[in-house]
Parts: C-alpha cells; sequence; structure tokens
C-alpha cells in the first residue's frame, strides 16, 4: 500500500535579511495511514516550517518551497491551487499550534470556532454544526460541553484551549493531524493530560499523526516512528525503539541521553547525565556543504568539515546523514 | 446582565460630567463682560441705568451667582435653556429646530469616514505596496494639511457652481413638492458634500489607522489557525481578522467626536447648513449668551452619548471588555 503521505526531496527557502536560507533543506520522508511520526530536535531547527509547509501556510512572501513533493493521495500539494489547498486544510489535513493562548481568536465563542470548520467542509447548517461542536467539546473532555461552546477562549485555561483546539482540528476526522508542540507551553500535569487525549483520539479516529515535540518520553510513549532534525536537515530517522536504543547519528545520542529515565527504562543502566554542547549554527548558515553539527560533534574529523553526510540506511529501517553512523 | 450593568454606571457618570459642564459653562460665561441686559439694551438701541436695573431685576440677573446658577440648572432638568431676545425664541425650541440638521451631517459623516476608512484600511493592508496603499498615505497627508473650509469651498466651486452636480447651500429646495421619496433625494443632494468635507478630515485618520492595526492582526496566530482551517479568504479577512482590528478604530472615531462638532460648526458654515453650527455661529456674534449656553450644553451632550454608544459598541465588538467597568 502506498503511504499517505510522502515528502520527496522537499527544500524550503526563507528570505531574510542576510538572503535566501534554506531552512529545510533535502528533507525526504513517509507518513503511513493512521501512523504516529514524530519529529523532535532543538528550537529552531524547521520543525514548525516543516508542519506549515504541509499545509500550504508558509510565511507569505518569506518562505517558499524551493523545490521536491509533497505527495498526499497521490497529489502533489506543492503544485495544487489555492482552493484546493484551502479543501484539504482543516478537513483531509489539520493542525494543533505551539501556543493555545494566542491561536484561537479572541473575539468568536470556542463553539463558533469549532463549528466554523464544520459549516466550510460538511456543509452542516448553523444548528447542526453547533451540536456537532458541543459533541466534540465532550470528546476532548471539557466538562460542561454545552455550557462551554458560548465562551470566549479568555474564560478557558491554557489545558482548555488546547483541547478546545484539538477539538477543532479533529471536527472533520481528517487523515493527517499535524500537532506542533501540542504541549510545549502547558503546565507538566496538563501536559499528560492532553498526550493521554491524543492517545485516545488516535485509537478512535485512526488520524496520522504527525508529533513535534521536545518530549522525549511522549516520543517513546506515542510514536512508532521518529525523525529527528538539525538545522533543518534530517539527522536520523527510523523506528522509535531502534533509535532510542542505538541512536546512529552522534546529536540523536546527544539529545537521548538529555533524558536520563528513557534510556534506564530502556537499558536499565543510568548513564551521567550529559548536554550536547554548543548550539545549533544560524539560519544563513544551514546552506554550506558540510556536516553542520560537526563544530559540536565528539566525533568530528576532517570529512565532516568538507562534505555534507550521506545517507546510511542500516538493515532495520534506520537511516542516518553522518560519515561515521556505522562506527556509532 | 453584566453588561446591562456596566452600561447603567456609565450612563450615571455620563450625568454627572454633563452637570458638570452646565456649572462650568455657566459660571465661564458669568465671567464674561456684558449680560443678556447688555444685548437686549443694544437691540433696543440703547437704554439708561434705571432701565437697565429694571431688566437685570426682571431676569433675575442681580440675584447672587449661585442663586442664577441653581436656577439654570434646575431651568436645564425641566428641558428649559432660557430665552433668546435675539432671535425671540425659547432656547430649547431653537436648539431642536436645529440640532436634527447638525446631527444628520454629524452622523453620515462620521459612518461615512468609519466604513471607508476600515474599508481602504483593509485594502491596502493586504497589498502594503499596492495603489490602494499609496492612496491611503496620500489622503492621510491631504486630509491632515487641507484646512476643512478650503476643502469645502473647493467641492462647492468644483461640483455646485460649475459643474452643478449638487445645489449650492442650505439643507432642502423649498420649491420642490412631493411624497417622502421626493423629499429624502433633496436632502440627501444637499447632504453629500457637506458630508463629504466633514467626513475627508476623518477618513485619512481612520484609514490609516485601521491599516496599521489590520497589517497586525494579518499576522497573528489566530489568523493562521483560521486559515488552517481552511476557510475562504473572504472569511479569513472580513471575519477573523476584521473584527479584531475594529477596537482601535472605534476607540479613535469615539474620541474624535468633539472634533466631529467643532468640525460641523466650520462645514455649515461653509455650505449653510441649517445646523447648530451656525446657529453656534451667528450667536456669538450676536452675543446672544442664553443660545451659545444650550448649544454649548447640546454639543456636550452629543459628545457624551458618542462616547457612550462608542463604550457599547466596542463592547459589542471585544467580549474580553464586556466584564469591566
Ligand atoms: N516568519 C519568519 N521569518 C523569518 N525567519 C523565520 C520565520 N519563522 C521562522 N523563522 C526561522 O526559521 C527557522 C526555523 O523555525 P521553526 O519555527 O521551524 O523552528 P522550530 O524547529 O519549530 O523551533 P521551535 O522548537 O522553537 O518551535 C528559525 O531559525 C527561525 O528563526
Ligand atoms: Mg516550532
Amino acid at each position: 500500500m502506498a503511504p499517505l503521505l510522502e515528502v520527496e526531496n522537499l527544500r524550503i527557502e526563507l528570505t531574510t535579511r542576510d538572503g535566501i536560507a534554506p531552512v529545510i533543506d533535502d528533507l525526504s520522508f513517509t507518513l503511513n495511514a493512521g501512523e504516529t511520526l514524530s519529529f523532535v530536535g532543538e528550537s529552531g531547527c524547521g520543525k514548525s516550517m516543516t508542519a506549515l509547509a504541509l499545509m500550504g501556510l508558509l510565511p507569505d512572501k518569506i518562505g517558499r518551497v524551493a523545490s521536491g513533493k509533497i505527495i498526499f493521495n497521490n497529489e502533489d500539494l506543492t503544485q495544487a491551487s489555492d482552493a484546493r489547498l484551502r479543501e484539504i486544510r482543516g478537513n483531509d489535513i489539520s493542525m494543533i499550534f505551539q501556543e493555545p493562548m494566542t491561536s484561537l481568536n479572541p473575539v468568536f465563542t470556542i463553539g463558533e470556532q469549532i463549528a466554523e470548520v464544520l459549516r466550510a467542509h460538511q456543509g452542516l447548517s448553523r444548528a447542526a454544526a453547533w451540536a456537532k461542536a458541543v459533541e466534540l467539546l465532550d470528546a476532548v473532555r471539557i466538562p460542561n460541553p454545552k455550557g462551554r461552546a458560548s465562551d470566549y477562549p479568555f474564560q478557558m485555561s491554557g489545558g482548555q484551549r488546547q483541547r478546545a483546539m484539538i477539538a477543532m482540528a479533529l471536527a472533520c476526522e481528517p487523515k493527517i493531524l499535524i500537532a506542533d508542540e501540542p504541549t510545549t507551553a502547558l503546565d507538566v500535569t496538563v501536559q499528560a493530560q492532553i498526550f493521554d487525549l491524543l492517545t485516545d483520539l488516535r485509537r478512535q479516529t485512526s488520524a496520522a499523526i504527525i508529533l513535534i515535540t521536545h518530549d522525549m518520553g511522549a516520543v517513546a510513549e506515542m510514536a512508532e516512528r521518529m525523525i529527528v532534525m538539525y538545522a533543518g536537515r534530517k539527522a536520523e530517522f527510523g523506528p522509535v525503539d531502534q533509535i532510542i536504543t542505538h541512536p546512529r547519528h552522534p546529536y540523536t545520542k546527544g539529545l537521548i541521553s538529555c533524558v536520563p529515565h528513557i534510556v534506564s527504562d530502556m537499558t536499565e543502566e543510568r548513564p551521567d547525565l550529559i548536554e550536547v554542547p554548543g548550539i545549533v549554527p544560524s539560519l544563513k548558515d544551514f546552506g554550506q556543504d558540510r556536516c553542520l553539527f560537526a563544530s559540536r560533534c565528539a566525533y568530528v574529523t576532517d570529512k565532516c568539515q568538507a562534505s555534507r553526510p550521506s545517507k546510511k540506511l542500516f538493515s532495520n529501517g534506520q537511516i542516518a546523514d553522518c560519515w561515521h553512523a556505522e562506527d556509532l | 446582565m453584566q453588561f446591562l450593568q456596566t452600561t447603567l454606571i456609565r450612563i450615571f457618570y455620563a450625568i454627572v460630567l454633563l452637570v458638570a459642564v452646565l456649572v462650568l459653562n455657566f459660571s465661564l460665561m458669568h465671567l464674561a463682560p456684558g449680560d443678556v441686559a447688555d444685548t437686549i439694551s443694544q437691540s433696543m438701541g440703547g437704554a439708561d441705568q434705571e432701565l437697565l436695573d429694571r431688566i437685570r431685576s426682571d431676569y433675575g440677573l442681580d440675584q447672587p451667582f449661585l442663586v442664577q446658577l441653581g436656577r439654570y440648572i434646575a431651568g436645564v432638568l425641566q428641558f428649559d435653556l432660557g430665552f433668546s431676545f435675539f432671535y425671540n425664541q425659547p432656547v430649547t425650541k431653537l436648539i431642536m429646530e436645529r440640532l436634527p440638521a447638525t446631527l444628520l451631517l454629524v452622523v453620515t459623516a462620521q459612518l461615512l469616514a468609519l466604513f471607508l476608512g476600515v474599508f481602504l484600511g483593509v485594502i491596502s493592508a493586504r497589498k502594503p505596496n499596492g495603489l490602494t496603499s499609496h492612496f491611503v498615505t496620500f489622503m492621510a497627508l491631504f486630509g491632515y494639511a487641507a484646512p476643512v473650509f478650503w476643502t469645502g469651498i473647493l467641492l462647492l466651486i468644483g461640483f455646485s457652481l460649475h459643474l452643478h452636480w449638487f445645489p449650492v447651500a442650505g439643507m432642502r429646495d423649498v420649491t420642490i413638492s412631493g411624497g417622502f421619496w421626493v423629499h429624502f433625494v433633496d436632502v440627501l443632494r444637499h447632504l453629500i458634500l457637506p458630508m463629504i468635507t466633514l467626513a475627508s478630515i476623518f477618513l485619512a485618520l481612520y484609514s490609516r489607522l485601521a491599516r496599521a492595526t489590520m497589517m497586525e492582526v494579518l499576522g497573528s496566530d489566530y489568523v493562521r489557525t483560521a486559515k488552517s482551517k481552511g476557510l475562504s479568504q473572504r472569511q479569513v479577512v472580513y471575519k477573523h481578522a476584521l473584527k479584531n482590528s475594529l477596537s482601535p478604530v472605534i476607540t479613535l472615531a469615539g474620541l474624535q467626536f468633539s472634533a466631529v462638532i467643532s468640525g460641523a460648526v466650520l462645514v455649515e458654515t461653509v455650505f449653510s447648513w441649517p445646523g447648530l453650527g451656525t446657529l453656534a455661529f451667528q450667536s456669538i456674534i450676536a452675543r446672544d449668551t442664553p443660545t451659545i449656553l444650550g448649544i454649548l450644553f447640546f454639543s456636550a451632550l452629543v459628545v457624551i452619548v458618542g462616547n457612550l454608544l462608542t463604550d457599547i459598541a466596542l463592547r459589542l465588538v471585544d467580549p474580553r471588555l464586556r466584564g469591566r467597568s
């Protein structure tokens, strides 16, 4: 069976003050129906840009898809018209954003903001759309959904707003749900609740999920496969359990050892907590023909500084873009 | 309920403010040299001291200041603003005859400036380098720089004298007879030039503000969310973005209400529009104190009511304001 979504050699360029920078450089991956694929990586590595590109919502006049394909149901979304993209958005592919506090419109009720998606894509009447919105609020476990539907976002807590966002995103039963750090802005107990909710909803709706997160625990729990991004490039890609037990890229190794409990759960031993030294290169250096992680890497050799690593495919399905992947 | 309660509180404050305005106006007029007795004696072609004293005692002008003030306020509370000796009519009647014309001019000009301003602002925010955007910038400059009476006279010369599209002066043509619609069209024809003149001052202001807020709102997270839901461009801009960018413009419009009234005085004078503005102008020249006081009172009333309406409009547009007082 063909994958639900196929991204091929995607390159996204941003026009910045320093010129044009490839914020996503040669990214390829597939997403199967019903699967959860996770994106991890430090702040600024291009996770949100990837998500926005899938939605056709790159920032106006700043970002554009320079080359590559995004194939959804045999249709290349990079070539699709605006009208066609609007049919897909919120209907086949929908998205939950990073900031629940600002992502909902402050001057419309929660119910209206959910109901309008249903009216736009399913042609429901006002009354029917409102009734469905109340059902959806109930499904995301907001107490007293009938009453809360007429509330405005400022009358809700961050966790409740994110639940409302999830209800909105799932309203039309999309095939793909993109969750861009859905819990980053929430406190820890609420984070766990939101992840539980997503896990349950996923079981019920069979939507494929692209989960962007910093939370390696959530990745281990929810995702089948993961992509580790570094400075706009894919560092490592493969099954989550394989990558966590045996990372093939030094950056992945660093990321995982930052979170001791996953490793200890998996391997029964507790290594010292280490950090990845240094910082991500700045956007204007993203295009350089070398390994962008080299300056922070313990395994660096001259080759890493001289040319961009090619893909190494392992028999267990892991792919790592590192000259030394086999040695790790 | 909260909405009603805060609105009632606002109305109460408005009344207190109105009384304060009344006291201040009366005191200021009292301080100015000359009084009604002088006006009357002037209109009679002069009078001796004895006659002046008699007039003063007849009208209570020899009473202490506080007594006069008390009487005036008591009168106003019963809709009695005194008697104009210049026009030989009760001031209330005089003002009530003129008020509709002024309200018509002020309200239509404000609405025109608001709607057109917001519309131009939205269009130019969507294409910041487009033709409309440059037009808005040009107009803003023009609106700031050109004096109202100059704009008015220019329009008069162009459209009334040369092109004969619109009448030169007044509010209706007395020679016209016919049903409601005939008169409606007649008033409209008279209204258009003064309305445009008055609106031109504020149009620039509103469209620039609308443009700035709209640009900010279009880049906001919730507009991105609206797009991510697959809504049409029209819905994203005119539903999600517009409702959020209205508040600053409405606030500004409310603040401008007094400026609109003073603008109306000039515009009415240029176009001989039979409103409070021309009345104010004539009564100041004639030193007709009761009429001037009455007009000041009504201007304050219009401004306060305007602000009250602004407040209500703001709370209709932005639910976050509803709970606050
Ligand atoms: N509107 C924009 N204009 C210019 N540069 C941008 C814009 N949005 C993002 N960038 C840049 O693009 C790069 C990638 O940003 P992106 O938001 O995709 O990062 P991210 O991986 O989602 O990070 P985070 O974990 O902080 O959300 C960053 O360097 C960022 O500074
Ligand atoms: Mg992000």
